[in-house]
């Protein structure tokens, strides 16, 4: 069996895996990392939602053999340490969970709508795709926003660490095209 | 207890005479909760001409029902660290009910929120039917219980440190975890929680007063959010109870509980990478149809591997011939619904020419799917001597003794906190096939239904036929006739061994309103309907009436069950009466509520949306209005129509009177979700039959809304303490949204919706039902 080395959550790790294993269940059944979740398995509820090289990706539809060597960030690696990012608390004060199965999701989306920009409008709210059944798509709509001002105040206090979005960002390419991943979880079960 | 030859009480309450509380023997402070022996109270007289529902509705059945066992409800511990735990026999997936029972907990016990841990029981047997998570019952059924052991925690702590001190406990009091003598020393309940374990110190104290209460009726979070945020939170998926236990997935067969004939391919799937084990398993639950006497009624092929994306694989890579199952290939939504019309039960009260007129509307409402995000998992390890489950199930004692039946060794349910429910895990589907599994290949197993199976052979609201026939004249309403036709509701699930436990005689039910008994399922599904469903207008003559059609589907209650079609459907006809007689559809309905509690809820959401502004043309409001469980809401929406095939709800303003909220924080996200409930399944979010099965696999084809379906401005409001006792919750939202919604759409598109979801083509490629797989007939 091939073993891949990515970096996971700060941390690098080997794995056996077959190289078309997709990324969720070598996270999930090999490395025991949870926080995403199967909802679907084909990318369309978006609750396994996590990052590569800083980009929101679907593991669900992801072969471990694409992510070698690459940076992935999933629900458990946002925070530092005990100090949780500002779209962390911005749920928290909102108290958006209610099942909270989906919220992984919900969250590494937001985290990715905020890189984009530090305004989003409800429009750029209503792309998200991801799905909550419970319904918590209200508090989910003012988290982000919350969590927006957050991280802009917290920028100007410390002089923004973090490079400002480009006024006027370029669309990304679709991130399971991005790394190869394939709709190839249409049909299966 | 309420003699046999009495109605059961009117009130509603459980008054907290019939609670016994005492102290278990423990190193620790342990204080426990059951139902007494206390004296008969006064029964309230019978409201005239009241409907079921009126008198004692399934929330009061459910909680009666459980008085049958004399064990403890509650359990309290006190640990050396002073922290407070309580296991609660429920089922949280979502409801908010965990953090609920630890503000009553915290507030008896002047304890910081964060110092209750509130876990969810195991199966407990000696409970018979008092561990179901249904009814939106959980707070009514608990409420009194929780509070009287934490007081009498409260208590023993108290008269501990008097005895401490050696002062007598008049002036000691309590707060933030500590006891305070008189004289401002203070001792810890960490400190106490073994000298106050002592007999001699017990005694049983009364809860506080409504005017003391500091923590109960604030907005507050949920106490697991924290790990549901980071993603630290485990559900039955993330747990590694069992060292080594396999994947696995089941093949499922084409239509509904169809059957396996043979399998072509076994070597080459025992030959793929990870897999295991393979087997033909039992899939059949015992449910409406189901006739475990002649075997089981639906088989799947099970796949063990060491992952599930390898188990996935190795399923979907099965080839196998089936047995068709019992769903004609033949039967669509058409002949389902014609099918219904023929055992829907006539109208009585008939239109006079000349001097009463009528509006009529027949309402047709598909198959839908509960789809909690979860889908059905389960952890089972079955060994000679014994066997231990994990699964988020809403009835674990039912499931548990099913399972060891089955078994035929001793089983343990564990409970699990469930990804949603919306009464999906009122089945535990999950349980028993991992146990059939685990038992088959002789591993424990983790078992993970995949969506499109948990969408095509999980459980479904089912389709139904509701008809409604409102006669008036000269401005007064003179009859309200409602005839449901429905897919028979399955309610298999431990819910008849609870209303039974009540018995008939109790219910004080007219017979007259009951229909033949049918037996079984169809029983208790008319005592649903009767407990639940209830018009609140004074419309004169009210008649309400059920009559289901046992088919082969895997159905079960949907969040708020009948009353999301029944009571949204009435909502629609309201806004219909009302124009036919000329008249706004909110002032009709104040004209017309039974009462002024009602009345305040409807003019709250009125004046919080504005009702009657002007709107451009393609929008329009819609409002409507629902009680149950001793709660009231109603709702109002805008919503833009302007293309007709493509709207959305903008705003939504709900108001709600629930008696004694205790956390309007989780009330509010209950309210939400109600909302988006209803959003979905009024315009988007059905099944379409086809081919003896579901065409809807996931969440691309089976609609249930997404961000950019749901409003950008909700507001909602939860009254204040009102009746003084907490109504039933977690169902409210969805029937007033459902008018709301329609009625919106209807005003805004000048239709009249007859069929929901409104929108519903068949808009997307059906996955297949599995690659190799063919069909043969039925032996």
């Amino acid at each position: 069996m091939p073993q891949y080395s990515f970096m996971l959550n700060g941390k690098k790790v080997d794995v056996d895996a077959p190289a078309d294993l997709s990324v969720l269940w070598t996270l999930r059944d090999k490395l025991g990392v949870t926080g995403p979740k199967y909802g679907c398995g084909i990318n369309v509820c978006k609750a396994c939602t996590s990052l590569v090289d800083g980009k929101a990706f679907n593991p669900c539809v992801t072969d471990v053999e694409d992510v070698a060597g690459r940076t992935i960030t999933t629900i458990e690696g946002l925070a530092d340490g005990d100090v949780l990012h500002p779209v962390q608390e911005a749920w928290l004060e909102q108290d958006v969970a209610q099942c909270g199965f989906c919220q992984p999701g919900q969250i590494m989306a937001a985290v990715t709508l905020l890189k984009r920009t530090r305004n989003p409008t409800d429009a750029d709210i209503d792309a998200i795709e991801n799905v909550c059944r419970c319904g918590t798509y209200f508090r989910v709509r003012q988290a982000i926003k919350s969590a927006a001002a957050k991280m802009d105040a917290r920028a100007a206090a410390i002089g923004d660490p973090e490079p400002a979005p480009a006024p006027a960002p370029q669309p990304s390419p679709s991130p399971t095209t991005l790394i190869g991943g394939v709709l190839g979880g249409l049909g299966l079960g | 207890m309420p003699r046999p030859d009495q109605p059961a009480a009117l009130d509603g309450g459980l008054d907290r005479r019939r609670f016994l509380s005492y102290l278990v023997a423990a190193p620790t402070l342990v204080v426990a909760v059951r139902y007494g022996l206390g004296p008969e109270t006064a029964h309230a007289a019978l409201p005239g001409s009241p409907e079921p529902a009126d008198l004692l509705d399934l929330g009061d059945i459910l909680i009666l029902g459980a008085k049958a066992t004399e064990s403890q409800l509650i359990q309290l511990e006190l640990g050396e660290d002073g922290r407070v735990s309580c296991a609660l026999p429920r089922e949280e997936a979502g409801q908010g009910i965990t953090t609920a029972v630890a503000m009553l907990i915290a507030e008896e016990l002047d304890l910081p929120l964060d110092r209750v841990v509130v876990t969810l029981a195991d199966a407990r047997p000696e409970l018979l039917t008092g561990q179901l998570t249904g009814g939106s019952n959980t707070i009514r059924s608990v409420y009194e219980p929780v509070r009287m052991a934490a007081a009498s925690m409260r208590a023993s702590l108290v008269a501990a440190g008097a005895r401490e001190w050696g002062i007598s406990t008049q002036g000691i009091t309590t707060a933030n975890g500590n006891v305070i003598a008189p004289d401002g020393r203070t001792l810890s309940y960490a400190s106490l929680s073994a000298l106050a374990a002592d007999p001699a110190l017990f005694l049983s104290a009364r809860p506080k007063a409504a005017a003391d209460r500091t923590l109960v009726g604030t907005p507050q979070n949920r106490i697991d959010a924290r790990a549901m945020v980071t993603g630290a939170f485990q559900y039955t998926n993330d747990l590694e109870p069992v060292p080594g236990a396999l994947r696995a997935m089941t093949r499922r067969p084409p239509t509904i509980r169809g059957r396996v004939d043979k399998i072509l391919n076994e070597a080459a799937i025992r030959a793929m990478p990870g897999v295991v084990d393979l087997a033909v398993v039992d899939l059949s639950v015992g449910g409406v149809g189901d006739d475990l006497a002649v075997g089981p009624r639906s088989t799947g092929v099970a796949v063990v591997a060491e992952t599930f994306g390898q188990a996935l694989d190795a399923k979907e890579a099965l080839e196998v011939t089936w047995f068709a199952g019992p769903v004609a290939a033949t039967e669509t939504d058409a002949t389902i619904k014609a099918k219904l019309r023929q055992i829907q039960l006539p109208f009585t009260v008939p239109v006079i020419p000349l001097v009463t007129r009528a509006v009529e509307g027949e309402f047709y409402w598909h198959f839908a799917s509960h789809a909690p995000l979860e889908t059905n998992t389960a952890i089972a390890d079955v060994r000679a001597d014994g066997a231990d489950i994990w699964a988020g199930t809403k009835v674990p004692v039912v499931a548990q003794q099913t399972i060891e039946l089955e078994l035929g060794v001793p089983t343990k349910l564990h409970v699990i906190q469930g990804g949603g429910s919306f009464g999906r895990r009122l089945f535990f589907d999950g349980a028993i096939e991992a146990a059939r599994i685990s038992k088959a290949v002789g591993r424990p197993v983790k078992l993970m239904m995949t969506r499109i199976d948990d969408t095509r052979h999980g459980r479904a609201r089912a389709a139904s036929v509701n008809k409604i026939r409102m006669t008036y004249a000269l401005g007064e309403v003179l009859s309200m006739e409602q005839r449901v036709a429905s897919v028979e509701t399955d309610f298999r699930h431990g819910l008849g061994e609870a209303i039974t436990a009540v018995g008939g005689a109790q219910l004080n039910i007219p017979t007259a309103a009951l229909p033949i008994s049918l037996g079984g399922n169809a029983t208790f599904a008319q005592t649903v309907f009767l407990t639940t469903v209830a018009s609140p207008y004074k419309f004169g003559t009210t008649s309400q009436l059920l009559n289901e059609l046992n088919l082969p589907f895997n159905t079960a209650s949907w969040r708020s069950v009948y009353s999301a079609p029944a009571r949204g459907c009435e909502e629609i006809m309201v806004d219909e009466l009302a124009r036919a007689m000329g008249k706004d559809p909110a002032a009709f309905r104040l004209e017309f509520l039974e009462d002024e509690r009602q009345k305040t809820v409807l003019r709250k959401v009125m004046a919080m949306g504005q009702w009657g502004k002007a709107m451009p043309r393609g929008t329009a409001q819609g409002i409507g209005f629902h009680a149950e469980y001793k709660s009231v809401t109603a709702c109002l929406v805008e919503i833009d129509a302007t293309n007709p095939k493509d709207p959305r709800v903008t705003r939504a303003s709900i108001a709600c009177d629930v008696g004694l909220p205790i956390n309007p924080r989780g009330l509010e996200a209950q309210l939400q979700g109600g909302l988006v409930d209803a959003i979905g399944t009024v315009l988007r979010a059905g099944l379409h039959l086809r081919d003896g099965g579901f065409l809807e696999g996931s969440y691309s084809q089976f609609h249930f809304p997404r961000q950019e379906d749901t409003p950008p401005k909700v507001d909602v409001f939860v009254f204040p303490e009102t009746t003084g006792e907490p109504g039933g919750a977690g169902e409210l939202g969805v029937p007033a949204a459902v008018g709301a919604v329609a009625n919106a759409y209807a005003k805004a598109t000048g239709t009249k919706p007859r069929s929901f979801p409104i929108i519903f083509p068949v808009d997307f490629e059906p996955f297949p039902t599995g690659s190799g797989s063919t069909r043969v007939q039925s032996a």
